[in-house]
Order: structure tokens, then sequence, then C-alpha cells
């Protein structure tokens, strides 16, 4: 199923229980793939993210997942994740396990899943309590200097999903800015999904670039605007207006729960989706006339 | 008498600090605002780091998020967050770590993950991000953070990031490369570890700060330098590319900065 709709990858390649990464640091969030995932009803997922930010706090706050693996959980530049402090500090709407890290052993893990090697090593959490609080944490000497080290399980998850530019008709992905931590999730994942924002003839990549052959994925769908409200370099801008007023409307169970039922549960798609936050304009949640709006409440 | 905030004050203090030779990792907030600064200012040359792989940024309004396009549009280079923090961090090549955090004590050792206890926390707070690393090997960290008895904590309820742990040479003998927490910028004054038990020791008070004001704004019962000076008020240009950076990142953005 090389290239595929978004609706057949997610259904096919990502099981209830499964351990999933959704990755992109800030740039290229899969939204897409996150919403499709919800809308299938997927369960019991032990979901994996370096930065588990709106996207992931949908998914906590819907139920979906069992535990999360993650080394900074928060909205960038504005404060809180109200669903994912809910479910740490209430349990709700389910109790979740929590599994931390810092963002240089989370990128060590991912690189010691992509090479096939068992555990990754870093000179990490020196002084810090993470590693009381995580098994998966210990330290090793050095055979060579006698110096003590961080080592981590390596990452393999079972679906590594990431969001990119582009895509040729076999498949091949190039993607390019801020490349974060996706190439070494997908090749440490078992499985593969790359949504992107355009399929062409030809990529006309440059020598060195970013690249990811088809055949180390399972499946490539192509969502414009995938990435919403994150960016897509070349494409469009993050819409920070959403990020804003994400706070206002994940800070009550009943608000997020009904904006999730209409946003996403009730869409079709995610092109569904998005209009159906154009239609929901004064809120501006698309950054129409963020300017005024929210410079008025603040 | 308020021509300044008390934010502008320490974002400027802390932009001070920087200087052109720099390597600085920075993180977004505080960090970045005062780094940004020093950038307009004094420090053009200075070289700013984001994690997410952009070295050499050089925004024209502050970043939102960590990993805004524009800190890659205007980088010398833009690399994965793997090589980011092997190459760069851990290979040693930052000189300054900038962060900000949500707790700190008086061996400046940082909280960023829980209020309460871990397993139940009463305040679940974001995580450590790069923070731990940054601590451990930069050549030596900058925190900026408002000083309040909820922020200078006598023990915090959990360590993040290591600052001098328990004082004296614990931080020599834990493994850490860089020197740790050099100096503390707060809404107050700066402070500096002591030299031999590293308990951070208020050595500047900002413009109609007093030491009354940081010792209630302490949980501990804070050190005082016996010769503390008065930060200079910020000049007019100062103010002036502050107050221009905060006007065009508030155009960008369609709000107000986070640091405020």
């Amino acid at each position: 199923m090389k290239i595929a709709t978004l609706r057949d990858a997610i259904a096919g390649l990502v099981h209830d229980g499964d351990t999933v990464a959704l990755e992109g640091f800030t740039h290229l969030i899969p939204f897409a793939a996150g919403h499709e995932i919800l809308r299938q009803g997927k369960k019991d997922l032990e979901l994996v993210r370096m930065t588990p930010d709106v996207i992931y706090d949908q998914m906590i706050g819907m139920g979906c997942a069992r535990s999360l693996v993650f080394s900074w959980g928060g909205n960038p530049g504005v404060g809180s994740l109200h669903r994912f402090r809910d479910a740490v500090e209430h349990a709700w709407p389910r109790p979740l396990a929590l599994h931390e890290h810092s963002h240089a052993d989370m990128a060590a893990r991912y690189e010691a899943g992509a090479s096939g090697l068992p555990f990754a090593m870093l000179r990490g959490y020196v002084g810090s309590d993470l590693p009381k609080h995580n098994d998966n944490i210990k330290f090793i000497t050095c055979p060579f200097t006698g110096e003590t080290l961080a080592a981590t399980q390596a990452l393999r998850p079972d679906v590594s999903i990431v969001h990119a530019q582009k895509a040729d008709r076999r498949g091949n992905v190039l993607l390019w800015g801020v490349i974060g931590v996706q190439r070494e999730a997908v090749l440490a994942a078992k499985r593969a999904i790359v949504t992107v924002e355009e399929i062409v003839d030809e990529l006309n990549a440059p020598m060195n670039a970013a690249i990811l052959p088809a055949w180390t994925l399972s499946a490539v769908a192509h969502v414009p605007r995938g990435a919403h409200p994150s960016y897509a370099h070349g494409y469009y801008e993050r819409d920070n207006a959403f990020f804003r007023a994400w706070d206002a409307i994940s800070r009550d169970r009943a608000t997020f729960e009904e904006w999730m039922q209409r946003h996403v549960l009730s869409t079709e798609d995610f092109a569904e989706f998005y209009a159906s936050l154009s239609a929901a304009a004064p809120a501006g949640l698309r950054g129409a006339s963020p300017v005024r709006r929210l410079g008025a409440a603040s | 008498m308020h021509e300044w905030t008390p934010t502008e004050m320490m974002t400027v203090a802390a932009a001070r600090l920087l200087h052109d030779e720099c390597v600085c990792f920075v993180g977004i907030g505080l960090p970045s605002a005062a780094a940004n600064l020093a950038r307009a200012l004094h420090a053009p040359e200075i070289v700013l780091i984001y994690e997410s792989g952009t070295i050499g940024a050089k925004p024209s309004v502050l970043p939102l998020s960590i990993g805004d396009g524009e800190l890659a549009d205007t980088a010398d280079a833009v690399v994965s967050v793997p090589e980011i923090f092997r190459y760069w961090l851990q290979g040693g090549r930052i000189h300054v770590g900038f962060l900000g955090a949500a707790q700190i004590d008086r061996f400046a050792n940082i909280n960023t993950t829980v209020v309460g206890d871990y397993e139940h926390p009463s305040v679940r707070l974001p995580g450590a991000g790069g923070a731990p690393e940054i601590a451990s090997s930069a050549g030596e960290v900058f925190v900026i953070i408002k000083q309040s008895v909820r922020t200078f904590r006598e023990r915090l309820p959990f360590i993040t990031s290591a600052g001098y742990l328990g004082g004296f040479d614990e931080r020599e003998r834990s493994g850490a490369r860089g020197r740790g927490p050099t100096v503390v910028i707060t809404d107050i004054g700066v402070l500096r570890p002591d030299p031999v038990s590293k308990e951070l020791t208020l050595v500047a008070l900002h413009p109609g700060a007093t030491v009354e004001q940081a010792r209630v704004a302490t949980e501990w019962y804070l050190r005082v330098a016996d010769d503390v000076v008065r930060t200079p008020a910020p000049t007019d240009a100062e103010l002036g590319a502050l107050r221009a950076l905060r006007a065009r990142t508030a155009q960008a953005h369609g709000v107000a900065v986070a640091d405020e």
C-alpha cells in the first residue's frame, strides 16, 4: 500500500495497544494522522513523542493513550497542556503512565532504535532526579575511560508517523527545515506512515537532502495542510493564534470534548476538519484576525 | 518612577552578560529575549543555538516555539535534533547554556518537572526538555527566573537539572563537565554562587530593589554579598531595542510575547 489514503493507512497499520510515535519538533507535526487515529477509535496506545504538545493533548484528553513516553510536555510559548495535566494530576479521562526522559536521551533512543542497537548512551542526567523515577534510565561505566554514562533502552515503536513536504509517485519522501528526529523515528519503527503536503513527479532534491526512501515506509498519504496548526516550511506558517486559543478550549473538560466532537470526530477527514475551523470563525482559530482578537483579550 | 518594568530590567541585565565571542544554547522565553536583545545591541556576532537544530539563528522577531520557521530561515545551519545534542552540546561546543526554570534552590539546582510528589503531583510541569544535558555540558549556565517564595525554594520537590547539587565540590564530583550556573538573573537582582560553598549570593540589586525585598522573595535565608552593587538602569538604547523587538514580535505573532 505505498501511496494510500490516510484512512486506509491508519486502519491497516495502527492497532489497538500499539506503541505509536508521532514526531515533528514544532515543525511538521502530524496533526491529520493524530486526528484520524481518534476518528477510528484506536485505543490503549502507548504514545511516544519528544514534545507532546497540542496533538497529544487532544489524544490524551480523548482517552486513547494508556501511557506516554516523552521529554517535554507543554504548549510552546503558551503554557500548560491542560488535558495532559488533567490526566496526570486527576487520572482523567483515564490514568496515564509516564515514561519520562530528556530531549538528548529521547533523540539518542531513536538513533539507537534506527541503528539496531539495544541501548542508547549519552553523557546525561548528571545530578537529575529523573533516573529515580524511570527504570529505563541506567548508568554504565565506559570500558575505556571509566567514566559514568547514562544508558537507556532503544526506542522501537510499532508505528512511527511523520509529516513531510513532498513525496514522489513511488513514495520517496523529502523533508526540510527543522527536521527534528523524524528520520530516526521512521527508521527505528517496525512500520512507518508519512503524510505529505504534495505528491510530485520528481523530488529534485539536492544531494545530502533529508530523504526517506519509499522502501523504508509502509504508507505515504497525501494530506495537504496535514500539519496544521503547526507549520510546513515553504507551504504555510505556524498558526500561533490557534496554539494560544487551545489554552482556553482545553482548560475545561466539557469545552474540550465539545470541540473535539464538533471539529474532529464529526468531520470525515482533515480537509473537513480544516473547513470546520473556518466555519467556527469569530474564534479566529485559523489566525484569520489574530492580532485584533487575541491582542484585545490580553 | 516606573520607566521600565521588572521584566525589562531583568532582560536587559541578562543581555549585558552576553558578548560577541559567545556560543549560546538558548531556551525559549526570557533566555531567548535576552539573547536576541544582546544580538541587537552589543553582540551582533553572538552565535545562538536552539535545540530545534538551528545553529546561528538570527531571528528578527522572538520565536514563540523553539522550532519556529524564522529560526530555520535565519540560521547558518539547520541540523537534526539528535545531532544538536550530540555534536554540538555533548561535543562541548557550547559556551553558555541559557535556561529558564520554574523553581530553583540555594545551590542553583532547577526544577521544571513537578510540584509535589512525582507520582501524584499537585502541579505537573512540562518536564526536562533539553535542560539536564545543557546544565551539565555547557561551559557555564545562566539562569533567568522571576524571584518569589514560590520560585526560590528551600527544598525542591524534584531536581530536573543539576546546579551545584549539595554545594561545595559535589558538582565537580558528579561528572558534570561544565562549570554550572555562574549567574542567576532575577527581576530583583543578580546572584552568583559563593566560590567555596557554591551557595547563591546576592551580588547586585536592580534600581529601586532592596535586600529586604530579595530576602522576602526567597524561601531560604538569602546570603548577601558585603559589597552588593547597584545594577545600572536600562539605557534608552537598551529599552528602545527591547521594546522594538517586542513590538515586532507582537505584530508577527498577533499577541504580546510569552515572557511578559
